[in-house]
């Protein structure tokens, strides 16, 4: 029913309290975020924000917030894809083997394997988005023949250790260009640089908002929201200054969140993959090309689980033939947790980031707290629901 | 008043925010068919989920009386029980199981948890043979077409003792042979005694049929009329629910044909045949011809299943069909349309029939609807530029007069009429040349129907050429300056308006 057409046109300013209600589904997956990062570092005596577990925390879970970005698009599409994991393990191992086998300097290994990663996830895409065939189905048999492939290129052995050149990948830092090293400087500088361009941006979005008077935010939420924002970052790498500064891994991660964001908020790409997701068949009538973008989908979801399994492999210093195993599970938790449907259509990059960084916390947290793997997986598994069951609940609500 | 099976008693239910029904009170007499007709949205629906217990006790304020006592439904199997039953415009059918298990479930022919088939057999027969079907109980759903699986929604009813019949806009998606059995066949149950409401938009409908009128306008019952009692107008009904008078229909427009000028020839299609995507043996459109020019509304008239939606998804960028032969000029120059961009590019739009199905994305926003088959006018690089993107949506909001209180809505929250003007929009943002328009006003109600009829008149008059595909032969006889006649794939005839009827286009498909 429709009766609310004509009812909704006088908006008075609406308080922080009500704004945050009718948003819950925007923000409870941040706060929850908030909540577990302060029950833990409430439960670890501080431990959890301590600089080395937090340099960890990016360095454990940077793999996954990768591999969630592309998913979220595949998910967006209307699709999923399981075999990202074997995909990554597959290609750790070819890193493996090219360069400590056969000696091929990083330079060359990091682009071949970053394009054989796209020709899987190409190939996959292919079959998903020419012939129909469900990506379900095609993705399970990629799961197990990467697997396959995995151990036979390993041989069954783990292969290590890299050259220090690849595992600047994963273990490296930003040096410290001012030289003072430690609290690092351009780790600070950096940061303060990051808060600064979200402020902005945030701001400049806003003076058009009101320019055009669609602005339901309250000034105030506003202002605390972005506040928040800057302090956490600000913060944060203050953290990380202490320690060993920036690792290369997290300015990579927010290259990759800004680049996507940006690909899915404003590029004609993104906005297309949302209509296919919604409803292909209007999206096909409204002369999208639904094929191609399914294929490229596909194809970028394949290098960026190549991109992850270097990083996973760089962070062991070693390609183990387990490498990867039930990595897509995680992937795909973090991004239903950060709020996609299953039915596609709707998701966001940040969504998908949180849902990654809830899932990491908690492994982390639980790992210090000395509980064991088997109480971590029901613990996890009862999240992903209540997180979905939370969805759901705040959608129905909104109607 | 004698004889009183249901009486609703200031029924007001408030949804967050909004009074969906405000005091409405609601009379049906036993043995009478009841129309319910108000716009989309103002709260027939809601009126009837009450009823069935959808909405259950306590959920809103009011009584409802039926043979004489109060009852308190708290979920559809209470109200199902008493033999109140409702038909769903969306059916509720699954395809993939037979006539006689459809006809059955939830209510199966059980001795110990076990099915007696022979039993739901002979059953099935005797409710089918009620409802004037022959086919085997053992066909599968699926295979029926929609005017049938409306009957087999009735026979489901039947099935259950009916009492109180409730039909929500059953013959919106029918034509018009379908629609006569359905309303002969609540006849012949108000012969039986079975009352009906019946929620519809087709006011030759209610004319036939129905015995009194309840009129439902913003939630409120606006008037009840007797039909016996007093000779109704349309018009009379059409002001009751509008509030308005609306003296013409079909907006008034100069219609070149009639005036001697028509604009230059925009589209010709020639020798245009396709055939069936999976049985390649079946030849679905037969060397069609036809022509439109600038300012000229074009109908195309025929039942449902005659090729009509066919003809047009072939025609856009072959999105149905295999092996299509034939050939399109579109301003004298023979167009490549053998993909749905290039249709686009060559300045074709396809209206489709199913705004849901095929025609928006629900879950986004009126703004990106608007924008989507042309999102390049709005970007550059390939980034959308937000700020261009609003005001173009904006603009047509405020052209179309799409009532909603802003562009970052969701589709899937506006009425059906408002829908059906954020598919415009996409199509006209798109910059055509020709559109071609398949049942633009299918499910609309009576107000939104005419704004969308003067928007048609408003893009001939800017020289475009409109075809118009309809079910309704009145909309095709009011809007249109030619109406080609389709029937079994192939153009049986072609009208002018001057002398083109109802009954000439009848007998054309009749006789073809």
């Amino acid at each position: 029913m429709t009766t609310k057409e004509t009812s909704t046109v006088v908006q008075s300013a609406p308080s922080v309290t009500s704004y945050l209600k009718s948003h819950m589904r925007d923000y409870g997956m941040l706060i929850a975020l908030v909540v577990i990062m302060g029950m833990f570092q409430f439960l670890t005596d501080g431990t959890l924000m301590r600089p080395v577990n937090l340099t960890n925390l990016f360095l454990q879970n940077s793999y996954i917030i990768i591999m969630a970005i592309g998913m979220l698009l595949v998910i967006v599409a209307g699709h999923i894809d399981l075999s990202v994991g074997s995909v990554a393990g597959f290609v750790g191992a070819l890193a493996a083997v090219m360069s400590v086998n056969y000696d091929l300097p990083t330079i060359v290994v990091v682009p071949v394997c970053l394009v054989v990663g796209l020709i899987i996830g190409g190939l996959q895409g292919y079959w998903i988005a020419y012939w129909k065939i469900p990506a379900f189905i095609v993705t399970l048999a990629g799961m197990l023949v990467f697997r396959g492939l995995t151990l036979a290129l390993l041989e069954g052995q783990s292969v290590g250790p890299f050259p220090k050149s690849f595992q600047l990948l994963s273990t490296g830092f930003i040096p410290d260009v001012f030289g003072v090293g430690r609290p690092n400087v351009t780790a600070l500088v950096l940061g303060v640089l990051a808060a600064s361009a979200i402020v902005f941006l945030a701001a400049r979005s806003r003076s058009r908002a009101l320019k055009y008077g669609i602005q339901d935010e309250p000034f105030s939420f506003f202002i605390v929201k972005n506040a928040l924002v800057a302090i956490a970052i600000i913060y944060l790498s203050y953290l990380l200054s202490t320690y060993r500064g920036l690792p290369n891994v997290l300015m990579t991660m927010a290259v990759l969140i800004a680049i996507y964001t940006f690909l899915t908020n404003s590029t004609t790409i993104g906005r297309r993959i949302y209509a296919l997701g919604g409803n292909v068949k209007a999206a096909k009538l409204s002369g999208i090309n639904t094929e191609r973008l399914t294929f490229l989908t596909f194809a970028n979801m394949g290098m960026l689980a190549a991109l992850a399994g270097l990083i996973f492999a760089a962070r062991l210093n070693t390609a183990t033939p387990k490498a990867g195993f039930a990595m897509e599970l995680d992937v795909i938790a973090a991004v239903f947790i950060g709020g996609a449907s299953m039915s596609g259509g709707v998701g966001k990059i940040i969504g998908a980031v949180i849902g990654a960084f809830i899932m990491g916390v908690m492994n982390n947290g639980m790992s210090i707290l000395g509980i064991g793997i088997d109480w971590q997986q029901v613990i996890k598994g009862l999240v992903l629901l209540a997180a979905v069951i939370f969805d759901v609940y705040n959608k129905q609500k909104a109607r | 008043m004698e004889n009183i099976i249901l009486e609703m008693r200031s029924i007001t239910k408030t949804f967050p925010g909004v009074k969906a029904l405000d005091a409405v009170n609601l009379k049906v007499r036993a043995g009478e068919i009841h129309a319910l007709v108000g716009e989309n949205g103002a709260g027939k629906s809601t009126l009837m989920k009450v009823l069935s217990g959808v909405y259950p006790h306590g959920s809103y304020e009011g009584d409802i009386l039926f043979n004489d006592e109060t009852v308190a439904f708290t979920g559809i199997t209470d109200s199902e029980e008493k033999g109140i039953i409702i038909i769903h415009q969306e059916l509720a059918l699954v395809p993939l199981l037979s006539i006689a298990e459809n006809l059955f479930l939830g209510n199966e022919n059980v001795e110990g948890g076990v099915i007696n088939w022979p039993k739901t057999y002979s059953r099935t027969q005797e409710l089918l043979a009620k409802v004037g079907l022959k086919e085997s109980p053992s066909t599968l759903v699926g295979q029926l077409g929609v005017g049938k699986q409306q009957l087999i929604e009735i026979a489901k009813a039947l099935a259950k003792d009916v009492k109180l019949l409730i039909l929500d806009e059953p013959t919106a998606a029918l034509q018009e042979n379908d629609s006569a059995k359905l309303l002969d066949l609540l006849l012949e149950f108000k012969a039986q005694g079975i009352s009906s409401i019946l929620i519809t938009h087709k006011l030759n409908e209610i004319s036939r049929v129905a015995d009194s009128i309840t009129v439902i306008r913003d939630g409120a019952s606006v008037s009840t009329l007797d039909c016996h009692a007093q000779s109704i107008s349309e018009a009379d009904i059409i002001r009751d629910m509008v509030g308005r008078d609306m003296a013409n229909r079909y907006p008034a427009r100069k219609h070149p044909t009639q005036e001697g000028h028509l604009g230059k020839t925009l589209m010709e299609v020639s020798r245009w045949n396709v055939w069936h995507p999976d049985a390649l043996d079946r030849q679905m459109i037969h060397d069609i011809e036809f022509n439109v020019h600038a300012g000229e509304i074009v109908g195309i008239a025929g039942l449902m299943g005659s090729g009509r939606t066919e003809l047009a998804m072939s025609l856009f960028g072959q999105s149905y069909g295999k092996n299509i032969q034939g050939e399109v000029r579109l301003r004298g120059e023979i167009a490549d349309l053998s993909t749905v961009p290039k249709a686009i590019k060559s300045g074709l739009a396809y209206v489709t029939e199913d705004r849901k199905e095929l025609g928006l994305i629900l879950e986004e926003t009126i703004q990106t609807n608007t924008t989507l088959a042309n999102l390049d006018r709005v970007s550059s690089n390939g980034v959308i530029d937000g700020n261009i993107e609003r005001q173009v949506s904006e603009d047509y909001r405020q052209a179309l007069n799409i009532r909603t209180p802003s562009v970052f809505q969701k589709v899937m929250n506006l009425s059906g009429g408002n829908q059906q003007k954020v598919v415009l929009s996409k199509w006209l943002y798109s910059q055509p040349d020709v559109l071609i328009l398949d049942e633009p006003t299918r499910g609309i109600d009576v107000g939104a129907k005419f704004e969308i009829y003067s928007i048609i008149n408003e893009l001939a008059d800017d020289g475009k050429g409109v075809v118009m595909i309809s079910s309704e032969m009145p909309e095709l006889l009011g809007m249109c300056d030619r109406i080609y006649v389709m029937n079994e794939g192939r153009f049986v005839g072609e009208l002018d308006k001057a002398d083109a009827s109802q009954e000439k286009i009848m007998s054309m498909i009749v006789k073809a």
